[in-house]
């Protein structure tokens, strides 16, 4: 597995893709969806409220566990991605395109995100 | 440190080597490193179903018990009526404490006229060997630690029976439900037992670990063109929970009698002499009809949020029990859980019956168990 080169990463195994017009993507690593197993359902972030980085802003629910979603930047959310909603297997089958989870407007640059080589090395993916 | 604690590094299979190979994800249980999936855990519980699945289950705990008093030794340690059963059948039971607390639940095939095996949970093997050991004080029988002796493949689903016939001249159609004969599959010497955990039909295979990747891949070749896949404990468990089947550790425990667990019928006490746990299980069975405990019940979801052990039942606001399992149900397409809950509000249906799902109380329906019963 690889983790693309464009994107930033957390330590909590979410990902943040470079902002437009000062709205990022966010969704969760190949290695954090391999580690949950099968995702059945994904509780995120309504739109219009406004997440904080490195806090819980929703959970993702798999066939063995529940983990929180932690948002790796602060900002409002735009956008919830209603296909894993609807089908929250995405996560597993396409966790860096088809599976991200939201989109939020930056209010603050996050402070502790790693580069894609650094999160490889951290995570031992 | 107990001499049941589990050891610091997990034990590997006979399989091990080939598990990694085939790229499973491994999960610490009950001391063995074991497949917790190869692939999506979904897809592997809707093949058991649907085609077939190979497990390997060399976890479980095997001893066996010979001597001319073998049959009476397991009469007298267990709660049912072993030796009424006949050579190559096989019996679910339990092993209790003289307090009626369940240690265990258990498999035991009559392998011969005086030699039965058990098979035991892996995480309380070492307990029921040394209470077998204890117990058998002043029978002419003996104890036998064959943990090391046996690796198990199972092979499970509707297109099980096919795949095995392919590969061993047994009598397959003769061997029952809950029976089990010695044969030779893929040129390996095993005891083929038709058991399962899964709801599905199915076999359980013990071989000599030496034998198991013959075995295994033998399997794998001959099922493939029939759908089977390599199937790990995480499907297990949600194939075990749509089939309503108890695992020790969430709806079995110390603190429960087998009557606290709706399982009563598993408690012979018209078998000839006394058994340990007798006095106070018979009290637990009056209770039990005096005053009904709490049922294990099914509980199916409305919403999509997974009941997980240990969550509370809630009606009115009150606690009325507790889920022991929970987890997205692949054939139901809902989370299901079994839970135990207070009688007055365990029949199908009862309204106003949810589960506090980390704080909010989501509805759920009361069912009767099994979620699942495969059409024979």
């Amino acid at each position: 597995m690889s983790n693309p080169q464009q994107l930033r990463y957390s330590k909590e195994h979410e990902w943040l893709s470079a902002a437009e017009d000062g709205v990022a993507t966010v969704g969760i690593t190949e290695f954090a969806a391999n580690a949950l197993g099968d995702v059945v359902y994904a509780q995120l972030p309504e739109v219009g409220t406004t997440v904080t980085e490195g806090e819980t802003c929703g959970e993702l629910e798999s066939t063995k566990s529940v983990s929180d979603l932690y948002s790796p930047v602060s900002g409002e959310i735009t956008e919830i991605n209603q296909d894993v909603v609807d089908d929250p297997a995405l996560v597993n089958t396409a966790p860096f395109e088809g599976g991200w989870l939201f989109k939020v407007r930056i209010a603050q640059e996050p402070k502790d995100l790693l580069s894609a080589d650094e999160y490889t090395e951290f995570s031992g993916s | 440190m107990s001499s049941n604690a589990a050891p610091l590094t997990p034990r590997r299979t006979a399989l091990d080597a080939l598990h990694r190979v085939l790229g499973a994800t491994m999960t610490d249980f009950a001391g063995w490193d074991m497949p917790l999936r190869y692939g999506s855990e979904r897809d592997e519980h809707i093949a058991v179903r649907t085609k077939a699945g190979l497990f390997d289950l060399s976890h479980m705990g095997e001893i066996t018990v010979t001597g001319p008093q073998a049959g009476r030794l397991l009469d007298h340690a267990l709660v049912g009526n072993l030796s009424s059963v006949g050579v190559g059948r096989a019996r679910y039971t339990m092993i209790c404490r003289a307090d009626g607390g369940i240690l265990d639940d258990l498999i035991v095939y009559r392998l011969g006229e005086s030699e039965y095996m058990v098979v035991a949970n892996a995480s309380n093997a070492q307990v029921v060997l040394d209470a077998l050991t204890e117990r058998a004080a002043g029978f002419d029988a003996a104890v036998r630690d064959d943990r090391d002796a046996y690796a198990l493949l199972a092979i499970q689903g509707p297109e099980s029976p096919g795949i095995l016939k392919s590969l061993t001249d047994a009598g397959l159609e003769g061997l029952k439900y809950y029976a089990g004969l010695p044969g030779t599959v893929a040129g390996v010497p095993a005891l083929i037992a038709r058991t399962g955990y899964t709801g599905e039909d199915g076999f359980e295979l013990f071989v000599s670990p030496a034998d198991a990747e013959k075995l295994w891949q033998a399997l794998t070749e001959a099922g493939s063109s029939a759908g089977l896949v390599p199937c790990g404990l995480s499907c297990r468990d949600t194939l075990r929970l749509e089939a309503g089947m108890p695992l020790y550790g969430h709806e079995l425990s110390t603190s429960l009698t087998p009557f606290d667990a709706g399982l009563g019928r598993v408690v012979k006490f018209e078998k000839e002499g006394d058994f340990v746990g007798r006095e106070a299980l018979a009290e637990a069975a009056s209770r039990a009809q005096e005053n009904p405990p709490r049922v294990l019940v099914g509980l199916i979801a409305e919403g999509r949020r997974v009941p997980r052990a240990g969550y509370p039942v809630v009606a009115g606001g009150e606690v009325v029990g507790e889920v022991t399992s929970g987890a997205p149900s692949p054939t139901l397409g809902k989370p299901i859980a079994m839970a135990y809950v207070d009688a007055e509000h365990a029949a199908p249906g009862t309204p106003g019956v949810g589960v506090d799902i980390r704080g909010s109380h989501e509805p759920y329906e009361v069912v009767a168990l099994p979620f699942y019963k495969r059409r024979k």
